[in-house]
């Protein structure tokens, strides 16, 4: 078994080199082309043709498509399933439906949330910062970025993967939303925040200021892609390959693998936190049950589908099963759940470089090229697949 | 006094609980690192082999007759999941967990479908009515049930991997996959074996939950990262510390819950494990193996 | 960097920043203006069908009880075109699926008002549901109809109520308690989330005035299965009665385990206002059996239309199923909005709106009024023992009972009481 694998590797070594750049990772001219029309499509065409209520529908599918940029960076290019990014986008989207609630409050003239006038509380001291608007948007960026970092430092310099870093992450999405449900008084408890009136000063519900917040939205979206093929193709990209594929050997050659991944980790939490700030003013709610566990791997669930260690497969791969899950799922909701899950299995377990990797699959058939996209390739998800010498292959423990 | 004590009984009960549901984890992820999240479907399907028995011989023998059912049918749903899906994912860890998390999904359709979404009631045999009073705490027969055939199924499971030839085989294939099979294990044979009894287990932790608490289609969730908690805690691969593990945890969250709320104690127990974890990512027993690592 | 690729990174920063013009040059009215004006109201009346919005839960956590709401919906439906339909127009109805997810039923309500122009929503069952689209159906200026009993201190202008609250099922619960039973003590045990929390904080200041004292307060996680804790400080508190505001599947363990302390309904029933006859199945009557539960609504009431409607349900959907309060509710709400539309001659929500106070129909619970000010309903509290059959035997009846969702009638609930017993939980 081991000689197989190995053979594979260096096969697939050389063509690395050869490419110059790793798979999944397109060219300049593709990615380019790709995000501009990508951003076309969400910018330009989607608010001259949608309604109002389409529009801010698709509204809430960009807001898991960034949470999917992240997941695909981190999970795709650094092989870390983030089965707890929920929490960050916890954190954003109540950061700043904080804010908006207390901008709310000013406008009626009041000092609390009309929640906190049930219990009689007054405005804890957590919701102080959350008066200034600069600081709300420093708190979203900043706040995941820090737990991020506390997490998965520690997890990663002590050689944590795998398996283990997304039980752990689900443990923290579990912990975080219990938090939340039992907060009645101070964050509305399971009912979640709700019914803004203001978002910066603007009104919400004005149809103009609606479809900016949706051009907010894509906008950023549109970013954090350009960003995130920028960090594929850097040196550091190639490193994050790298480590996820042979930890070890980026270790003996120097590098720190655990800095690499938390870099990484941290980028996927940012982004993850911005989806959330901006999912409260398109949807108009956030409550714990769009936090918990299952719904932390929902937001995995599109990028697998879609192509994780690719550029465009988690954000379409986001939006396709979003729509899809508002759509069918409408219609026959016993029947979605079950083509859900044969989906995921199927594209998992038979092609688990997502959809995305149809065309490349078909290219190669095409070409007449003897090696056919196999389970490592283009998608290896796990350290353990393709670095032997490395690990245990049958044991994820953390030596 | 009296209070620690009856914390102490609760926690005991909670752990034993947590133990049912995390030992065949213990197994297919501690010992083949096989991530099923369609484990705790298995523990809803365990529950429902309670109810259907309970439908064919009524409350009473029907515990007795489920608890071997549920095994059994539990570990044929592992085997099959393991034949067609797992067995092709053995070097792919993470995929799996994503694979059978949709697994998972469709067996929560299924008993939807089959069984209806509302709750099904599993009543409790009379003969575990009422209660015994030990070291002046009641103690609940069914709670007392629970303990002693966790007992009965930590002892089982020892002894048969210190005993048996088959235990002999699933542990040499957890220290060194290759050379067991170089020295003629049916290293196939052995997964296939070790998930049996793994998901057995989960069907058996089924039938008792049905107990204490509901009998529905989406039960499994509530258990299933409590269960892998549990198996991570305690270290991979030994199923001692899982045990260890199991009760701590449900000591812990027994004594916080009494002096706060059960919001809080599970938060508080939550965010123990995971601070833990960094510490000693390896648990509380680690396993020397002879692989390279 | 060769000049293809730097022409591309170019053409990137080009799309960015027509972007980041597109989105300036789209501002809108400011907050706090006047002229944020709600949405015209798009409702379809040149056919002979007018559309109406069931939206329920059929999937999620939910869908246990929000089908059985769906269900009798359909059922009321069904009746109201066999009579003719309302304003001579034959009732079109247009479902959509909750998820048992709060942004979902915001947004799926949002759907029904805007693209399905419907006159009327029906459905929604927990508190975070209603509060998600409470901003949806006050700005689009819709009409909800909420079933399910709540914890009040709520009256929205665009959403009727037409399930019980607090002073429709918990106060009248607290009376029976004291008067019939002479409890001196109880003890609370509830989920967390707004409507026992809410409920807990009444029944606080209920029992301060009464000289009721409360040995208690737990609260477990939603769909929390471990109850030995508290079974154990229950017993041991050896209160006189158990007020339980548990949801859904922790009931089960929660009876169960109450059980297996060796407690009994004689010694120390168990008052549950979240229990019905949909969920006694489930939990086993065998458990619940003695135990008592404060609805406005029993299947067993002998009166002419809960016989007409029993029989209507269990003819449509199975012998064996049981009608609840919820569905009850839900049942009279399309009945109350059939009953203003055709008073109102029309399906206008302000016309409606003018016309609700004092509509009245014969529910299966007796005669039902609006009261145009809250837009709740008046209500019979009933107090029930569950038997060992799994249905509920009416054991108590108070007074035709106006709602006071705000409690203002109630002396001892007024706001510095509130702030105090916050105080006292913070900490």
């Amino acid at each position: 078994m081991s000689t197989t694998a190995t053979q594979k590797k260096t096969g697939r070594l050389a063509r690395i080199s050869a490419a110059g750049t790793s798979p999944g990772v397109p060219s300049p001219r593709t990615a380019y082309l790709g995000i501009a029309l990508i951003a076309m499509g969400l910018l330009v065409l989607a608010p001259a043709l949608l309604t109002p209520f389409e529009l801010r529908q698709m509204g809430r599918f960009v807001c898991y498509a960034m949470v999917a940029v992240g997941i695909g960076l981190a999970w795709g290019r650094g092989g870390m399933l983030t089965l707890g990014q929920g929490v960050f986008f916890g954190i954003g989207a109540y950061c700043m439906a904080m804010h908006m609630q207390l901008e709310d409050a000013a406008l009626r003239g009041e000092e609390t949330p009309q929640f906190m006038g049930t219990f009689g509380v007054d405005l804890p001291w957590f919701w102080e910062p959350f008066h200034s608007p600069l600081m709300t948007i420093l708190l979203i960026l900043l706040l995941p970025a820090a737990l991020a970092f506390a997490l998965g430092y520690s997890v990663f310099k002590r050689k944590v993967r795998g398996a283990y870093f997304a039980i752990l992450n689900q443990a923290m999405v579990f912990a975080f939303v219990t938090l939340l449900v039992g907060q009645q008084a101070t964050l509305n408890g399971s009912n979640g925040l709700s019914g803004f009136e203001s978002f910066f000063g603007f009104a919400i519900h004005d149809p103009a200021n609606r479809q900016m917040i949706y051009m907010i939205a894509a906008a950023l979206l549109v970013i954090m892609m350009l960003v995130a093929y920028w960090m594929m193709r850097s040196r550091f990209g190639e490193l994050l390959v790298a480590t996820r594929d042979a930890e070890e050997r980026v270790r003996f050659l120097g590098y720190d693998p655990a800095i690499i991944k938390t870099i990484t980790f941290v980028t996927a939490a940012v982004m993850a936190s911005v989806a959330g700030a901006m999912f409260v003013p398109l949807v108009g709610i956030i409550s714990p049950a769009e936090l918990g566990v299952v719904p932390s791997i929902a937001f995995v669930i599109g990028v697998a589908i879609g192509g994780r260690a690719t550029l465009f497969g988690p954000v379409l791969g986001a939006i396709a099963v979003a729509w899809a899950e508002s759509t069918l799922a409408e219609n026959f909701p016993s029947g979605w759940t079950y083509f859900q899950g044969l989906l995921l299995i199927l594209v998992i377990a038979l092609l688990p470089g997502g959809i995305a990797s149809v065309g490349r699959y078909l290219r190669w058939k095409h070409r007449g090229e003897a090696g056919k996209p196999t389970s490592e390739d283009p998608a290896p998800s796990d350290p353990a697949t393709s670095d032997p010498e490395s690990e245990n292959s049958q044991k994820e423990a953390a030596s | 006094m009296d209070v620690v004590l009856s914390q102490l009984v609760a926690g005991i009960s909670v752990g034993s609980i947590l133990l049912l549901a995390a030992i065949g984890l213990a197994l297919t992820f501690g010992q083949m690192g096989v991530i099923n999240m369609a484990h705790g479907e298995f523990i809803m399907i365990g529950a429902y082999v309670a109810f259907v028995m309970q439908g064919l011989f009524g409350s009473g023998v029907s515990l007795l007759v489920a608890i071997p059912a549920a095994f059994l049918v539990g570990g044929i749903f592992g085997v099959v999941l393991e034949q067609i899906l797992i067995r092709h994912m053995y070097h792919r860890p993470l995929d799996t967990l994503l694979a059978t998390f949709g697994v998972g999904l469709i067996l929560q359709q299924l008993a939807r479908d089959l069984f209806g979404a509302p709750a099904v009631q599993v009543s409790n045999p009379p003969w575990l009515s009422g209660s015994v009073q030990i070291l002046g705490t009641n103690v609940p027969l069914t709670r007392l049930f629970i303990l002693l055939l966790v007992v009965a199924v930590v002892a089982g499971l020892a002894a048969l991997m210190a005993y048996t030839s088959l235990g002999r085989r699933i542990r040499a294939t957890v220290l060194n996959r290759n050379l067991a099979e170089t020295s003629g294990i049916s290293t196939r044979w052995t997964d296939r074996t070790t998930f049996f009894i793994g998901s057995g287990l989960a069907g058996v932790a089924g039938v008792t939950v049905t107990l204490i608490g509901a009998t529905s289609p989406t039960m499994g969730t509530s258990y299933i990262v409590d269960a892998f908690l549990v198996v991570v805690a305690g270290g991979i691969g030994r199923i001692k510390g899982a045990v260890i593990a199991a009760f701590s945890l449900g000591i812990l969250q027994a004594f916080i819950e009494y002096s706060t709320t059960a919001s809080i104690a599970k938060f508080i127990v939550l965010i123990a494990v995971v601070a833990f974890l960094q510490l000693r990512p390896q648990g509380l027993v680690s396993v020397q193996t002879r692989s390279l690592a | 960097m060769s000049e293809k690729k730097r022409q591309s990174r170019l053409t990137a920063y080009a799309a960015i920043g027509a972007a980041g013009t597109l989105v300036l040059s789209a501002c809108g009215a400011r907050a706090g203006e006047e002229d944020a004006a709600v949405a015209e109201s798009c409702v379809d009346t040149d056919g002979d069908t007018i559309k109406i919005g069931f939206i329920n839960s059929q999937s999620g956590n939910m869908a246990i009880s929000e089908t059985t709401v769906n269900d009798v919906l359909h059922m009321a439906a069904d009746q109201i075109n066999e009579d003719g339909g309302v304003n001579g127009y034959e009732l079109e109805i247009v479902e959509e699926d909750g998820q048992s997810e709060p942004a979902t039923f915001a947004e799926r309500s949002e759907y029904l008002l805007t693209q399905e122009c419907v006159a009327a929503v029906f459905g929604g069952w927990t508190s975070a549901s209603r509060q998600a689209m409470l901003p949806v159906f006050e700005n689009n200026n819709g009409l909800l109809f909420y079933p399910t009993q709540y914890e009040g201190l709520e009256s929205s202008e665009n959403v009727f109520y037409s399930g019980a609250t607090t002073n429709q099922q918990i106060l009248p619960a607290l009376e029976y308690l004291k008067e019939e039973e002479e409890i001196e003590s109880l003890y609370l045990v509830g989920s967390d989330y707004v409507f026992p929390r809410t409920a807990n904080m009444l029944i606080q200041q209920w029992a301060e005035e009464n000289d009721v004292e409360i040995l208690g307060e737990d609260y477990t996680p939603l769909g929390s299965t471990d109850f030995s804790t508290i079974a154990n400080t229950v017993a041991a508190s050896d209160a006189d009665a158990v007020f339980n505001t548990l949801n859904g599947e922790s009931n089960v363990a929660f009876f169960s385990q109450f059980d297996d302390a060796g407690l009994t309904a004689e010694e120390m029933p168990v008052m549950s206002v979240s229990i019905a006859e949909e969920e006694v199945d489930g939990i086993g009557p065998a458990l619940l059996d003695g135990h008592l539960t404060s609805w406005n609504y029993y299947q067993t009431l002998e009166d002419p239309e809960n016989e007409e409607f029993v029989a209507a349900f269990q003819e449509t959907y199975g012998e064996d199923r049981v009608t609840s309060d919820v569905m009850q509710s839900s049942y009279n709400s399309l009945f109350l909005w059939a009953a203003m539309a055709e008073e109102a001659g029309s399906f206008d929500v302000d016309e409606i709106r003018e016309v609700a106070d004092g509509t009245s129909i014969d529910a299966p619970e007796g005669e039902v009024t609006v009261d145009g000010e809250t837009q709740h309903v008046t209500k019979t509290p009933r107090i029930g023992v569950i038997n060992s059959d799994g249905l509920i035997d009416p054991i108590w009846e108070g007074e035709l009972t106006d709602p006071d969702p705000y409690l203002e009638d109630y002396q001892w609930a007024d706001d510095e009481e509130a702030a105090e017993y916050a105080e006292e939980a913070e900490d």
